[in-house]
């Protein structure tokens, strides 16, 4: 596999494990991702105005017992920590895909405050993490926060690195 | 401006004269109160104590993985501001079987009143209209309350209704704030109860 397509690895691994709803804010690091959702008639794509929108529709889909994702960049980590209130308080299992900008390789300044925080922020809000490095992580890793969200209701975010993903040329 | 008069205690028996044909998603405070009482904190009730903001895009999660179901959101002026975004997405989105009912006081009425932008400059039901939610509409007084269920069963989801009341106490209900007992009780009733 190379490394065009692993958006569509993680689509698919996500969508046998029933993810159905998948929420976003837009970042280079799941453009491809929603592409593969938008393109088919059983999984939705909910466009969201901020990432905490997306933690609170994981909540409601599975006040319902559905399966749902919020995907977002790591600046987005920051936008969403009071209303991952609900994995403390209420064991909702909250899945979160994290694309990272301010770390390996990054040009960027004003991306690396976030950028660090993102690890603070998950860990003291309740949220595990799995990472992703390289193309061999990452179907492992998506297994790995699928069993830990979906069969023992730890909320997990899995976080594709920049080593991963590659970092933004300016 | 017209002056408020309507008594938030009244208002949701009134625009939902049947509410065990919904599920209720409530923001916190008075409106999570006010929807406890509606409802007697049933088991279609998810009400929220924090996470200020959230109950919208809740709402929206539940109504978008439950197609066949009648779905309300109750939230605040407050609330509803806090993440306003929410309705741009709702809208976007579009779900039929999505009501949001926003209880507008016009102040901070959980944390000693203080004044709120509603009573200022803000307009809410202009805002959801600018968002893409046709189907919106202002309860401000009796002859409004009329006509509020019927809006409603005839008008096409998603909806939205801005309830003006006056600033005074919401409904005296002790409801559950175990957050994670209500989830599995509303969690378990949504799954054991056929659509309508």
């Amino acid at each position: 596999m190379t490394m065009t397509d692993w958006s569509k690895q993680l689509f698919d691994d996500l969508v046998e494990a029933g993810v159905t709803l998948f929420s976003y804010v837009p970042d280079a690091g799941n453009k491809k991702l929603i592409e593969h959702v938008s393109a088919r008639n059983d999984t939705t794509a909910v466009l969201l105005t901020t990432e905490e929108e997306g933690v609170a529709i994981c909540a409601g889909a599975d006040l319902v017992g559905r399966r749902s994702v919020v995907c977002m960049q790591s600046s987005g980590v920051g936008n969403v920590p009071n209303f991952l209130s609900f994995v403390k308080g209420g064991n909702f299992p909250i899945l979160m895909i994290v694309s990272m900008r301010g770390d390996y390789g990054e040009q960027n300044p004003w991306q690396y405050p976030m950028g660090q925080a993102v690890e603070p922020i998950l860990t003291a809000m309740g949220v595990g993490i799995v990472k992703v490095d390289s193309l061999d992580d990452l179907r492992p890793a998506t297994q790995a926060a699928l069993s830990a969200v979906f069969a023992a209701g730890q909320s997990t975010a899995i976080v594709l690195t920049q080593r991963f993903l590659g970092a933004k040329q300016f | 401006m017209r002056q408020a008069t309507l008594d938030r205690r009244d208002v949701l028996a009134r625009i939902f004269p049947n509410p065990e044909r919904y599920l209720f998603i409530s923001g916190l405070a008075g409106p999570a109160r006010d929807t406890a009482g509606l409802t007697n904190d049933g088991a279609n009730t998810f009400t929220m104590a924090g996470a200020m903001g959230a109950a919208t895009t809740v709402g929206l999660g539940v109504a978008l993985s439950a197609p066949d179901r009648k779905v309300a959101v109750v939230t605040g002026d407050g609330e509803l501001l806090m993440n306003i975004g929410s309705l741009v997405t709702v809208a976007s989105m579009a779900p039929p079987n999505l009501t949001i009912v926003c209880i507008d006081n016009g102040c901070h009425g959980e944390t000693g009143g203080q004044t709120g932008h509603t009573s200022r400059t803000a307009n809410l039901e202009q805002i959801a209209r600018g968002a893409g939610i046709a189907s919106s509409s202002v309860v401000e007084t009796e002859a409004d309350l009329d006509k509020a269920a019927a809006f409603l069963e005839e008008m096409p989801g998603p909806r939205f209704i801005q309830v003006r009341v006056t600033d005074g106490p919401p409904t005296s209900y002790k409801r559950n704030f175990n957050m994670a007992e209500c989830r599995i009780r509303f969690r378990t009733a949504a799954l054991n109860t056929a659509g309508g």
